[in-house]
């Protein structure tokens, strides 16, 4: 056993250094050089303080919005356009209170909001086994893959029209572009999931036993999540994006008031400061959903897994 | 040249019938692609492993020694010839650790655990034990990135142990850790074999490592694929590497692996 203090210190500090039952001297020393290197070569993960989180994470983008409004508020006061064309932010915030005054600010809102996640839950359950099918069935992959990518690539407002005439202006409609807008590339972020499994893992899980559907369960599926949850994020954005184009373009009492229609009503009335915030909500909303919902998640499995490198 | 299978004195305590047998391939060809087209990887191998033999394969790039541990452990398919592990599926591990990064370093052993068959109420209690067995008690919270790369290689063999096979194949499990770590867990291995009475084939192109550990070590010729020596070492157990006896043989079989290599210049 080594006398030098240092040593010495590190092995007791160790608390998982196994007590040296053994009788014979070599595995005795081996053991205890075994706790010592245990000790030096644990990373100890620290976690952030909060206070430091907020200034390095919320500060910055704070800032950033600041020095927008500010930019705003100086074209507003120099009369760069007509205030008509270029409202004050101090307006738009009227035009907000107005619609909390009116009780109808979250009624509106909420009519996106529901659609929106409600749409994207529905593509979640259609997507996902469409993208396992794919990556796994060379022959549905060679035939559906192009496919699939091409309508990642096609605007979703482009089903508008169709969807329109196949189904009426009516939730089902506004449903039918949502999910022709998430699928595909809920879909797609699930294949390139799989596809960037290391092959190791699979060859791993098929020693340990995991074949067939146990694979899939057990190694593919875990080992293919974060590719699967850059898919459900960018599925979400394109979600909301389509749902919100719907919205603006088909216009009917039956479908209530979203945001689209509120942002396409606000036009009618040539109410800039409303059209505004029609869209300033539109963005909150996307921002939101993103930054409570997908990218905690995201940050959390990409944690636990050793492949997010916190900043120093 | 071949020796006759009677285990070794330094064995712990296996008591074996004459020929019986932990694995065995009889006249082994492997060939990838169309056969008569691509040059076979293995040539009519014939190998015996006792139960409880540490057998460590030894040759130079191209000798087909990963190849030979995939057809043993299932993973592929001899072209010829016939491959007997009887028992459980044998249990492999391989250079990288190949631990599952979204599991714990316990949840990695209880997967392996669960998909032998082990009811889940007995799960944790295994896993901790297998856990301690390789010194890591108190590792079962930690994640795969939290651990070194011995540990790493620890928590793998102990999920290789999980799955309740006697033999454990091993494709060059060390080779990418510093020679400290690998010292310490050659130190390991060789324990729990002993401990275990496992049968233990291991892959690796290190003469000392070969030397250090195993009770019997063949030399494979590349290119194709053959046994071209094999030797028995009668050493006791724990060895030093860098002993003196470790470093005799370790001189010999060189010279001969040297040999082998030398072979291709001649040829081509």
């Amino acid at each position: 056993m080594s006398s030098s203090p240092d040593t010495t210190t590190l092995v007791e500090d160790q608390p998982q250094a196994p007590a040296d039952t053994a009788a014979d001297g070599t595995t005795t020393d081996s053991a205890s050089v075994e706790a010592g290197l245990d000790a030096l070569e644990t990373v100890h993960a620290q976690r952030i303080p909060v206070g430091q989180v907020l200034r390095q994470k919320a500060l910055p983008p704070l800032l950033g919005v600041l020095l927008v409004l500010a930019l705003w508020q100086t074209a507003y006061s120099l009369h760069l356009t007509s205030s008509y064309k270029l409202p004050s932010p101090a307006d738009v915030w009227n035009s907000l209170q107005d619609l909390w005054y009116q009780g109808t600010l979250f009624s509106i809102i909420w009519t996106s909001v529901w659609r929106g996640l409600s749409g994207f839950a529905l593509s979640v359950v259609i997507g996902t086994p469409i993208g396992l099918v794919v990556a796994q069935v060379k022959p549905i992959r060679a035939a559906v893959g192009p496919v699939l990518s091409g309508l990642q690539s096609l605007p979703s407002v482009a089903w508008v029209p169709a969807a329109v005439i196949w189904l009426g202006i009516n939730d089902q409609a506004m449903y039918a572009v949502i999910l022709l807008g998430a699928v595909p590339s809920i879909a797609n972020g699930l294949i390139s999931g799989v596809d960037q499994v290391p092959p190791l893992y699979l060859r791993a899980g098929k020693t340990l036993g995991a074949t067939g559907l146990r694979g899939a369960r057990h190694v593919l599926l875990p080992a293919a999540l974060p590719g699967y949850l850059a898919g459900l994020k960018q599925g979400w954005a394109f979600s909301w994006r389509s749902l919100m184009a719907a919205e603006l373009i088909a216009s009917s009492p039956d479908l209530g008031l979203g945001l689209g229609r509120y942002l396409e009503n606000q036009r009618e009335f040539s109410d800039m400061s409303g059209v505004l915030l029609g869209i300033l909500l539109i963005l909150f909303v996307g921002v939101a959903i993103d930054l409570l919902f997908f990218s905690p998640l995201e940050r959390r499995v990409l944690r636990s897994r050793g492949l997010l490198v916190t900043s120093r | 040249m071949t020796t006759a299978l009677t285990t070794s004195p330094a064995a712990p305590g296996v008591e074996t019938p004459d020929g019986a047998y932990a694995v065995r391939l009889a006249h082994v060809h492997k060939t990838f692609g169309r056969p008569g087209t691509a040059a076979p990887v293995l040539d009519d191998i014939s190998l015996d492993v006792a139960p409880g033999e540490f057998v460590t394969l030894l040759g130079a790039s191209g000798c087909g020694k990963s190849t030979l541990l995939n057809l043993v452990a299932g993973l592929d398919r001899p072209t010829a010839g016939t491959i007997e592990v009887p028992g459980a599926r044998p249990a492999l591990m391989f250079q990288d650790h190949a631990l599952f990064p979204w599991l714990t370093a316990g949840r990695n052993i209880e997967l392996a655990l669960r998909l032998a068959g082990v009811p889940k109420a007995e799960r944790r209690a295994e896993a901790e034990r297998l856990l301690e067995l390789v010194r890591l008690g108190g590792a079962y919270r930690k994640r795969v990135h939290e651990l070194s790369g011995g540990m790493r290689q620890r928590v793998a063999l102990a999920r290789s142990l999980a799955q309740g096979s006697n033999v454990l194949l091993m494709d060059e499990p060390f080779a990418a850790l510093d020679a400290i770590t690998r010292d310490v867990l050659h130190d390991e291995i060789t324990r729990i074999w002993s401990e275990r009475k496992l049968t233990v084939l291991f892959v690796t192109h290190n003469v000392r490592e070969a030397v250090r550990l195993a009770q019997r070590v063949v030399l494979l010729s590349s290119r194709p694929g053959r046994i071209a020596k094999e030797w028995r070492i009668d050493l006791p157990q724990p060895r030093r590497i860098e002993s003196a006896g470790v470093a005799d043989l370790s001189i010999e079989i060189t010279e001969h692996l040297r040999g082998e290599i030398r072979r291709h210049v001649q040829q081509s």
